[in-house]
């Protein structure tokens, strides 16, 4: 295993996302960490930011503002499709040439498959799905990680190697604030020779453009208001009580994941913890669930938590503002009720 | 026809039992005494495509880095209806990161034979970090993809598979030899049969130490590893716990109340106070 001069790197590089010609949110929000650390210490040098796809000038316009000191394009026909074998190949090729010390990624799918397999081609350690990130005295990143569904937090450090690397869901950090004022420095990366040369060596093929399932009503991560169920709720029929009550409040339903065992939700993109979305709403409502880490990781940050379950020793009290001890349908049938009778009032 | 396939697997502490994770205060290092080893949830879905994919003259090996003890989940592996097992321990091993990890499992893989098709979950349960699979796949220079849903052979040496990212599918045809992580979403792992249970006692299981694998003592374990951890801590919990009680029809009009204050117009339905966590 090689160790890298530390010396020589410097700056932080955030890979954007691009899906289906949308930059991601998280994106900026991995632009407002960088910058966040680069005022923190000015020594770490300026963030870029790369954006991968084909056609991608509307998203690399809307990221020229981000506050971003630069921004490098990589658009080319044959990056339509996400490729990893090919996709990070070329971000290899942009690192090794630049050389930044930190380069923060997407923990979605596509992309935090393609940090760790940059962690190999590149030598280096990968903090997975930090919530946060800082810079320690001696100018190295500190990332902080959840382990065991989050019951447990660690800094991870990367003294030896360079780039020091890591990866953070949608909805951990805060997007920069657009700076219409300031733009970024744009340049273009050439990825024809990079594409001759894996496209030529990969037995992977990417066959079809992604198909989208685009959900329903407002997405969870923007809902104020998130109405999360759980097991404990039972069945289908009690299930709809949840959605009719996130329709009252203006909100959108969460859930847990024995709910989609249960076919109470169709797949995981409502599912909240660490293997589902992290969201922060402003009131978020947990009704008959039992308050495992897995889960509690994704919506300990809330800012008020509402949560009902029969059990009083039920885990989810302990990180609960209001603690309602009692069945679920019962208290959530006379919510509802009494937010019906107040709007007929 | 069959194909030969290696499945990793991660003996984990049962998940169910987190809430019982403390950090002891004195030493600083995480306390899970009393918790049982299961095999990973999310390899069982792994294991249960490679007996689906393998054919009637396939053969499934499964893989594991972890202490000693591991051997019982094996075991547990072998009676699903894998047909050997290899665990890769050694004291040497130990603390590894991904890096660590993948480069260990890596060497083990390619004594244990000439797989044709590797497969893991897509997370384990207590590191959760998604990174191993493609890892190992790149020590071993081969496409892989992560999150397969639908696998699918074509032909003799390529398969189609379907992935997931977020809430969009893609669709890929991958040449063999390759690595998939394989979703949840692919399966329902079979229960195990008592039967399983009697043959596995008398199905091959090979331990493998640092001296029968092909690795620098470097790049093994914690000292090998690029990433290197630092202080732990238990996340800030610190919310204000207030119980409601009363009947359901009280207990609502309090939680009216605390909607009101939390800035949410219970009248419209709108949300109208910026921010603040009112109580
Ligand atoms: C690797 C891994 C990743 C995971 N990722 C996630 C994730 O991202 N998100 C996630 O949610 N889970 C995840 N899980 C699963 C997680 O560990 C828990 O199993 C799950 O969160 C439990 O869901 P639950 O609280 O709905 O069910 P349970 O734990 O079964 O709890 C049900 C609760 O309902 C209560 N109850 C029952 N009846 C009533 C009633 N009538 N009224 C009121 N209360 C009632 C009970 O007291 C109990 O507390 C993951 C697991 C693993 C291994
Ligand atoms: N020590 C290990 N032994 C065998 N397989 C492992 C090990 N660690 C990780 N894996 C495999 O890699 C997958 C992802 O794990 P992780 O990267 O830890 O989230 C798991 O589902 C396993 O299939």
């Amino acid at each position: 295993m090689k160790t890298t001069n530390p010396a020589d790197w410097k700056g932080i590089l955030v890979v954007g996302e691009i899906t289906n010609c949308r930059l991601q949110p998280v994106s900026h929000e991995l632009v407002g960490k960088a910058l966040q650390l680069k005022q923190d210490c000015p020594a770490a040098g300026e963030v870029s930011v790369v954006l991968i796809g084909s056609g991608i000038a509307a998203a690399g316009k809307e990221m020229q503002t981000s506050g971003a000191d630069e921004l490098i394009l990589v658009d080319h026909s044959q990056c339509a499709l996400f490729h990893n074998d090919l996709y990070a190949a070329i971000l290899k090729n942009i690192i090794e040439a630049r050389k930044p010390s930190v380069v923060l990624f997407p923990a979605t799918a596509r992309y935090q498959d393609l940090a760790s397999m940059l962690g190999i081609r590149l030598d280096t350690g990968v903090a997975a799905h930090c919530v946060d990130i800082r810079i320690n005295e001696t100018g190295d990143i500190l990332a902080v990680v959840p382990a065991f569904g989050g019951k447990v937090l660690g800094d991870i450090l990367c003294p030896a190697h360079r780039p020091q690397m890591a990866t953070a869901k949608p909805g951990i950090f805060r997007p920069g604030e657009a700076k219409p004022g300031h733009t970024a420095k744009v340049s273009a990366f050439d990825a024809g020779g990079v594409i001759a040369e894996t496209m030529g060596k990969t037995r992977l093929v990417a066959l079809d453009a992604a198909s989208c399932a685009v959900p329903e009503g407002i997405p969870l991560e923007k809902a104020p208001v998130v109405v999360c169920g759980g097991w404990g709720m039972g069945s289908k029929e009690n299930w709809q009580l949840l959605g009719e009550l996130a329709g009252m409040l203006g909100g959108a339903v969460g859930c847990t994941r024995p709910a989609i065992d249960e076919g109470w939700m169709p797949d995981e993109s409502s599912m909240i913890g660490t293997s589902g979305k992290v969201i922060r709403p402003k009131v978020y409502i947990g009704a008959a669930l039992s308050g495992s880490s897995h889960h509690v990781c994704g919506m300990k940050d809330s800012d008020l938590i509402i949560s009902i379950n029969n059990d009083p020793q039920a885990a989810i009290f302990e990180v609960s503002d209001i603690r309602v001890v009692g069945d679920a349908k019962q208290v959530l049938s006379a919510l509802i009720e009494r937010i019906r009778t107040i709007r007929s009032a | 026809m069959g194909i030969s396939i290696a499945v990793c697997i991660k003996p984990v502490p049962d998940p169910a039992h987190y809430d019982k994770i403390k950090i002891d205060p004195v030493k600083k290092t995480v306390v899970r005494e009393g918790i049982p080893t299961i095999l990973n949830p999310c390899d069982k879905h792994a294991l249960e495509a490679a007996l689906q994919l393998r054919g009637p003259d396939g053969l499934v090996t499964v893989i594991a880095m972890a202490p000693p003890n591991a051997e019982e989940t094996l075991r547990e592996a072998l009676a699903m209806g894998a047909d050997a097992a290899v665990l890769l321990t050694d004291r040497a091993f130990a603390g590894a990161d991904t890096w660590a990890t993948s480069y260990t499992l890596a060497a083990g893989l390619k004594k244990a034979g000439n797989f044709d098709l590797i497969l893991t979950g897509t997370e384990s349960a207590d590191g959760a970090t998604t990174q191993v699979p493609a890892q190992l796949a790149e020590w071993l220079s081969w496409p892989h993809l992560w999150n397969a849903v639908a696998i699918e052979t074509a032909g003799e040496t390529a398969l189609k598979v379907k992935t997931k990212a977020e809430n969009e599918w893609s669709d890929y045809q991958i040449g063999l030899p390759c690595l998939l992580a394989v979703s949840r979403e692919a399966n329902k792992p079979r229960l195990t049969s008592l039967m399983g249970v009697m043959k596995a006692k008398k199905k091959p299981l090979t331990v493998w130490n640092r001296c029968d694998l092909d690795v620098e003592d470097a790049s093994l374990g914690m000292p090998g590893s690029p990433t290197q951890p630092g202080a732990i801590f238990e996340p800030e919990m610190g919310r204000k716990g207030i119980v409601l009680s009363g009947d359901a029809e009280e207990i609502a009009a309090q939680l009216v109340e605390k909607l009101r204050s939390a800035g949410l117009s219970i009248e419209t339905g709108d949300t109208c106070a910026p921010g603040g966590a009112g109580v």
